[in-house]
């Protein structure tokens, strides 16, 4: 499809706006010296200046996370160990007077809720309209705004972040760092240089506007709430 | 896109006798301003990332030719396919065919100020495509069949009561004597009808606020999640960007991304920043199964080299519009263009031409705020100022200023007659009675509101003359 698309007629474009940017830069193009300050700079992505509330020891960037995302009015459960998410989540539905059911993706992280059948009711796969909470894990956290980082595909489906009425995040203590530039990081290990899942998403609170007189609702489009679970202690 | 940048003298009169507008006006300033403030406060390094936000985007614009290459490279390797329109009526048409292909009914569609730009919208309807603004300002404005009034909040120019007049005459399968009378009505209301169009849309587009030639990249900011349903949901996902978004790494997107939410609400960070990168993958239970960027140039490769060069760093952030003390009296339509305030009297001329919207780089009080609060330090003024001389020098729209000009230079190289005609001004306008200065011709934009001071019967030049005179016959010796 794409190829019918770009016909000739927009290659030629592609040609004019090259040589259009080159004329108004004054420069070929094949400058070797401008090539290489460019490919130099994304190979070996360098951080830029990194704000003083992003450094401290882990559990000071725990409380800061955590902090972060209650004055944005995220509600915040800290959950000793694994074992005990399951419960955790299903104290929090109660909480919030919903039904025992949640949508979740294939990551290992949410194995324990094998352990415990009965207490809730999974549903798999990508969200539907009418699902009330969609349960994902956040493979890393920012600090310095409370800042989830999600990826997606099987194991943590997108649809799950915005569909569903509420959003429930499960992240691990030690995922918590204190600036972006550390979760970028996280992510380039675990995928390599370069390459992205198709979506990663940044979430720092629930969806709201500020559309009608600026005055700020909750509940836009997205999700009417996010609850984030903390799992594990932070260790130095 | 009909432009009535022409009018902009006509616009702004009636924008300043229009009680809804200067009542909905008022929350600009109470909102952003203080909330950028306070965000500005809390964060110490502010400031220096502002410079670096800057440098980032300068470094940028220097290599662009070679970023583009670079990003393009990136999007073709994760499975995406890139367009390049040199002008508005390529990109409607590379959207048109995409959108023609994928069989597309119903385009739901994030906020985009390009979209705007390009008109969009009726070149879909035209073609019996019909597209859903689905951020709940544009929305709100797709129903009035206006333009946003601002880039970052569309409908600001606008009161609860005139929304929920809108809602009643559209949403008519709901019950009339439904309660409408909150704010909070509206928003589920609009949430409750725009799901349904979530879900049945075949093609989604977005804007994007950066280009990230590390991974290929496209990035949406938003608070409402809308731009997210919109590009998850549907088959095909189009994002349209201009040329400058590009950005090189995650790093740098990070950078600048610490200073546009605080800039623009704020707020310390958006509730979503997503990063989309190709289509869907193939294990993937949800995502877009294409994935089109259109690259738009309509005008800013002609920045390049040129005393405009430095306003393609500009992220849309909003700041200068929101400390504007013109748009703040006349709000964003009076400009009459897609982009209105400080950043839009800069870009409108080189989009459409200095003729058509001679009037926007002179609606300004060069107060120097829009300056002071732009993170990527735009010199907003001195490129207004650019505008006015090339406006002068050239065929200009402005022919009274002109005239005007003209005239007092032709009186200020002839000393004599200026005090002449300056002398004769002076005596016949002290003689008038204060009921007449009251209405004086070509001052109408001042009487109304305060009476014209009645000048002294004797000009300055010749009251200066007069006692330089005393002085030296006060200060010549005596001889006794
Ligand atoms: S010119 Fe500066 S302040 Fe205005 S929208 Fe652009 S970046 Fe923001």
């Amino acid at each position: 499809m794409a190829e019918k698309v770009s016909t000739e007629k927009t290659m030629s474009a592609r040609d004019a706006i090259m040589a259009h940017v080159r004329k108004g830069l004054g420069v070929r193009g094949d400058e070797p010296g401008r090539r290489g300050v460019v490919q130099t700079r994304l190979r070996n992505p360098v951080a830029n200046l990194i704000p003083e509330r992003a450094k401290g020891t882990k559990p000071e960037l725990v409380k800061q996370f955590q902090t972060m995302l209650e004055n944005g009015g995220t509600g915040v459960v800290r959950v000793r160990t694994y074992k005990g998410v399951p419960d955790a989540v299903a104290t929090a539905l109660r909480e919030r007077n919903l039904p025992s059911r949640v949508r979740l993706g294939s990551d290992p992280f949410f194995r324990t809720f094998e352990a415990e059948p009965g207490l809730l009711e999974i549903l798999g796969g990508a969200a539907e309209a009418t699902d009330l909470v969609g349960l994902s894990h956040a493979f890393a956290g920012a600090s310095e705004t409370g800042t989830l980082f999600l990826a997606s595909g099987p194991d943590n489906p997108s649809t799950l972040n915005f569909l569903p009425e509420h959003h429930f995040v499960l992240i691990d203590a030690s995922d918590v760092f204190g600036s972006y530039e550390e979760c970028w990081v996280k992510l380039r290990g675990v995928l390599g240089a370069g390459v992205m899942p198709r979506t990663v998403n940044l979430i720092s609170g629930a969806s709201r506007t500020a559309d009608i007189e600026q005055t700020i609702v909750k509940g836009a489009h997205g999700p009417k709430s996010l609850a984030v679970f903390i799992v594990g202690s932070a260790r130095e | 896109m009909e432009q009535t940048s022409l009018h902009f003298r006509e616009n702004a009169t009636r924008a300043l006798a229009d009680p809804q507008l200067q009542r909905a006006l008022g929350n600009v300033k109470t909102g952003f301003i203080l909330k950028r403030a306070a965000a500005r406060a809390s964060l110490p390094e502010f400031d220096a990332l502002r410079d670096e936000a800057t440098a980032i985007k300068t470094h940028v614009i220097d290599h662009l030719d070679i970023y583009l290459e670079e990003y393009e490279r990136r999007v073709l390797a994760s499975g995406g396919h890139v367009h390049w329109a040199r002008d508005a009526a390529e990109a409607r048409e590379i959207v048109l065919a995409i959108c023609r292909e994928a069989g597309a009914k119903t385009v739901t569609k994030g906020k985009s100020m390009v979209s705007e730009e390009i008109g969009l919208n009726a070149a879909l309807e035209a073609e019996n495509i019909r597209p859903v603004e689905t951020d709940l300002g544009e929305y709100i404005i797709q129903l009035r069949r206006e333009k946003p009034s601002h880039i970052i909040a569309p409908a600001v120019h606008l009161n609860r009561d005139q929304i929920e007049g809108d809602f009643r005459a559209a949403h008519v399968d709901l019950p009339p004597e439904r309660d409408l009378s909150q704010i909070v009505e509206l928003v589920g209301e609009a949430r409750t009808v725009l799901r349904q169009q979530f879900l049945a849309a075949d093609v989604g587009i977005t804007g994007a606020n950066f280009l990230i030639a590390e991974t290929g990249s496209s990035v949406i900011v938003t608070n409402e999640g809308n731009g997210d349903l919109t590009q998850l949901l549907p088959r095909t996902h189009i994002v349209i960007a201009s040329l400058e978004k590009l950005v090189p790494t995650l790093e740098d997107a990070s950078t600048i991304l610490r200073v546009l939410a605080r800039s623009a609400t704020g707020q310390e960070m958006t509730s979503y920043t997503t990063f989309s990168t190709g289509p869907r993958r193939d294990e993937d239970p949800d995502g877009p199964d294409a994935y089109h960027v259109v690259l738009l140039d309509n005008g800013r490769s002609a920045m390049l080299g040129t005393d405009f060069q430095d306003m393609l760093r500009c992220i849309r952030c909003g700041a200068c519009l929101n400390h504007c003390p013109v748009y703040a009296a006349v709000g964003g339509h009076a400009y009459g263009s897609v982009y209105p305030g400080p950043m839009g009297a800069v870009l409108t001329p080189q989009l459409t031409g200095i003729h058509d919207a001679a009037h926007l780089p002179n609606a300004s009080t060069f107060c120097g705020r829009c300056q002071a609060v732009c993170p990527m330090h735009i010199p907003l003024p001195k490129m207004m100022r650019h505008w006015r001389e090339r406006d002068f020098a050239g065929q200009s729209a402005l022919a009274t200023p002109k005239l005007a000009i003209r005239a007092w230079a032709w009186f200020a190289k002839r000393p004599g007659f200026y005090r002449f005609a300056t002398a004769a001004q002076g005596r016949v306008l002290s003689l008038l009675p204060r009921s007449m200065l009251a209405k004086l011709p070509l001052a109408r934009g001042w009487t109304p509101y305060r009476v014209l001071p009645k000048p002294a019967s004797r000009p300055f030049l010749a009251q200066w003359e007069a006692r330089e005179q005393e002085k030296l016959r006060r200060e010549r010796p005596h001889h006794g």
